[in-house]
């Protein structure tokens, strides 16, 4: 017994002096003061470097998290269990986000650098006028391709996959509506379609492509293209930028047919204490150098026309990763189609992972 | 009386503990399970549970975890034995536990790099004449990874109920004549059975519901329930569908206890 109470009480102790430890090294980081700013982003997506500048240049200290999915940031904005003051979520979201009163509206007063941005990417569907949300980056979804590997064949429609040719060579992004988007396109079908009968239709599609489905993967795609472990990959375009630079053998496509547009946006979420800090932020962002620099770093595309002028000209002329508007035209914004729809999609893409060869 | 009142303070945190931790949980689970995904009560998912889609994920989830709980038994058992046999076992025994001190995902993720196309086991199989293959995203390596890292699990209790045994049995087996093999099946395996069954509880459960390994290590070419489970919870946002497989996987996993559960018999 004595043993007992001598091994709770020493437990005890070290507990209280990590705590004092953790909330020491807090203090000397600046984190335990009012003034912080909670942001939430998708991995990789930041130039790390820039929060560092943010923080001198303001006085503000960020704390910095990640996500790996829409749904999941959703999840824990909705929660409410951190106070975020910042999120980046995708078009579709924002609709459903804010439908769900989970979006403060954003007062673009405090915004002077807003001018910088593209009209293009201004009063979108999802969010007219720009009440709840600031354009962050934007890209589209296509394919990634290996020239050595393949022996110099080229793709210019998403039906070039089902090529009999290519057994075992592709690896997909393990997304419902990328994948069953890109069933849908090959057909002819939107990509927003709620047509259960086109839709079977598509898993049906993408059930013959089995044979030549190596991996549904995460972002492991990235490593895994890049190390050339297959020769063809779905992927978003700003992926596909990232390890285009890493391996020259690779190049990118968004077939004719067309495929998603997508953007993604800064929004400030309910769960925000510090919607002042929340509002500088984006300002800075926005502003045409750090935008640029932020580019060059996560290699998606910026929307942010002033920050062109500072990026490397054979990285802005790209039209695999800057489409003309008349390209863009051809693609579609992801719908929110409600839950029950989304189920529906998530049922079929887990049939559909479930086809064996 | 004072005694009994201070012993059923003592019994306060465990069953604070289970309470909140174990039973609220569970029938929590069980609550969602009837709701479909407008928020309504229904049987829906339950009859979602039995249309092909969902059976065939059970019984692939069980094909699975039946093979992985097979071939770890089959290599932990005889790795249990010689152990206790050797001098170093305690030492041994050590080296085996590590490999589970290090996080799971570090270790899927250094196989995608030892099992890939240019990784060092088709290296080796280049070397040894058989040439390159496609060795990540197969049955086989889902397998072997998941035997990999249940492999430790297995050993431990297995190890601990043959060095329990006395020794003075296998030569009283020795001297009345019985052979080597006899002696394995009559005395040894019957007398560390217990150690089997809960090496197999401790590995075929967790196996049924293996989630992140299906898509580093089969690039989701094998869909367990755990999958699936973890798919409408964070992508479908469709809880009740999820937490109706979890229901079915606790059932599961009591009938399990109930099958392999110890119970004592007269040795």
């Amino acid at each position: 017994m004595k043993q007992l109470v001598r091994a709770f009480i020493a437990i005890s102790l070290v507990s209280v002096l990590l705590l004092a430890a953790i909330s020491k090294l807090n203090d000397t980081q600046g984190y335990s003061g009012d003034n912080t700013l909670t942001i939430y982003n998708w991995g990789d997506y930041i130039d790390p470097d820039l929060i560092k500048t943010f923080e001198k240049e303001t006085g503000i200290s960020v704390v910095y998290e990640t996500f790996d999915s829409n749904e999941a940031m959703m999840t824990k904005v909705r929660q409410g269990g951190t106070s975020y003051d910042i999120a980046v979520p995708s078009e579709y979201m924002i609709e459903k986000m804010q439908a769900e009163d989970l979006l403060i509206a954003i007062d673009q007063s405090k915004l002077p650098n807003l001018k910088n941005i593209d009209e293009r990417f201004m009063n979108l569907p999802f969010d007219p006028g720009n009440e709840y949300s600031i354009p962050y980056f934007w890209g589209t979804v296509g394919i990634v391709y290996n020239h050595s590997l393949l022996g110099g064949k080229e793709f210019t429609s998403w039906n070039d996959l089902w090529d009999p040719e290519l057994k075992n060579d592709i690896l997909l992004v393990d997304g419902a509506r990328e994948v069953m988007g890109m069933g849908l396109n090959s057909l002819g079908y939107s990509l927003n379609d709620t047509n259960k009968e086109h839709l079977r239709e598509a898993k049906e599609k993408l059930d013959t492509l089995t044979p030549n489905i190596k991996a549904i993967v995460g972002d492991e795609i990235k490593i895994l293209l890049a190390n050339e472990e297959a020769p063809i990959g779905l992927v978003w375009s700003g992926d596909a930028a990232d390890i285009m630079y890493e391996n020259e053998n690779l190049d990118y496509v968004v077939p004719e047919e067309g495929s998603n547009l997508w953007f993604d946006n800064m929004v400030i979420p309910k769960t925000a204490k510090n919607v002042e800090g929340a509002h500088r932020f984006i300002n800075f962002i926005l502003d045409a150098e750090i935008a640029a620099q932020n580019t060059e770093w996560v290699s998606y595309s910026t929307p942010n026309k002033a920050a062109l002028e500072y990026l490397p000209e054979e990285m802005v002329t790209d039209e695999r990763f800057y489409p003309p508007a008349e390209l863009t035209e051809k693609l579609e914004v992801y719908e929110n189609l409600g839950q029950e729809n989304l189920a529906y999609y998530n049922d079929l893409f887990l049939e559909f992972k479930m086809h064996r060869k | 009386m004072n005694s009994r009142l201070t012993r059923s303070w003592f019994m306060l945190p465990y069953t604070l503990w289970m309470v909140f931790f174990v039973i609220a949980p569970i029938l929590l689970v069980i609550y969602y399970s009837f709701l479909d995904i407008n928020g309504q009560f229904s049987l829906a998912n339950y009859q979602k549970f039995f249309t092909p889609v969902y059976l065939k994920m059970t019984f692939s989830s069980f094909w699975y975890a039946f093979l992985i709980t097979f071939f770890s038994l089959l290599v932990a058992y005889p790795t249990a034995y010689l152990l206790t046999k050797t001098k170093h076992s305690q030492l041994w025994l050590l080296l085996i536990i590590v490999p589970s001190w290090i996080n799971l995902l570090l270790k899927a993720y250094a196989f995608l790099g030892i099992l890939g196309t240019y990784g060092v086991s088709n290296q080796l199989l280049e070397a040894i004449g058989i040439g390159r293959q496609q060795v990540l995203f197969t049955d086989f390596s889902f397998i072997f990874v998941s035997v990999y890292i249940f492999i430790p699990f297995m050993i431990l209790p297995i190890f601990n109920s043959l060095n329990e045994l006395n020794p003075t049995l296998i030569d009283a087996a020795n001297d009345l004549g019985a052979s080597k093999w006899t002696t394995f099946t009559r005395v040894i395996f019957p007398l560390t059975i217990e150690g089997v069954k809960s090496g197999i509880q401790i590995v075929f459960i967790p196996a049924l519901s293996l989630f992140m390994l299906t898509r580093l290590i089969a690039g989701n070419r094998v869909i367990t329930l755990g999958t699936a489970i973890e798919q409408h919870f964070l992508v479908t946002q469709d809880w009740g569908m999820g937490a109706t497989i979890a229901v079915f996987l606790i059932l599961i996993m009591f009938a399990i206890m109930a099958i392999t559960g110890n119970r004592k018999r007269g040795v």
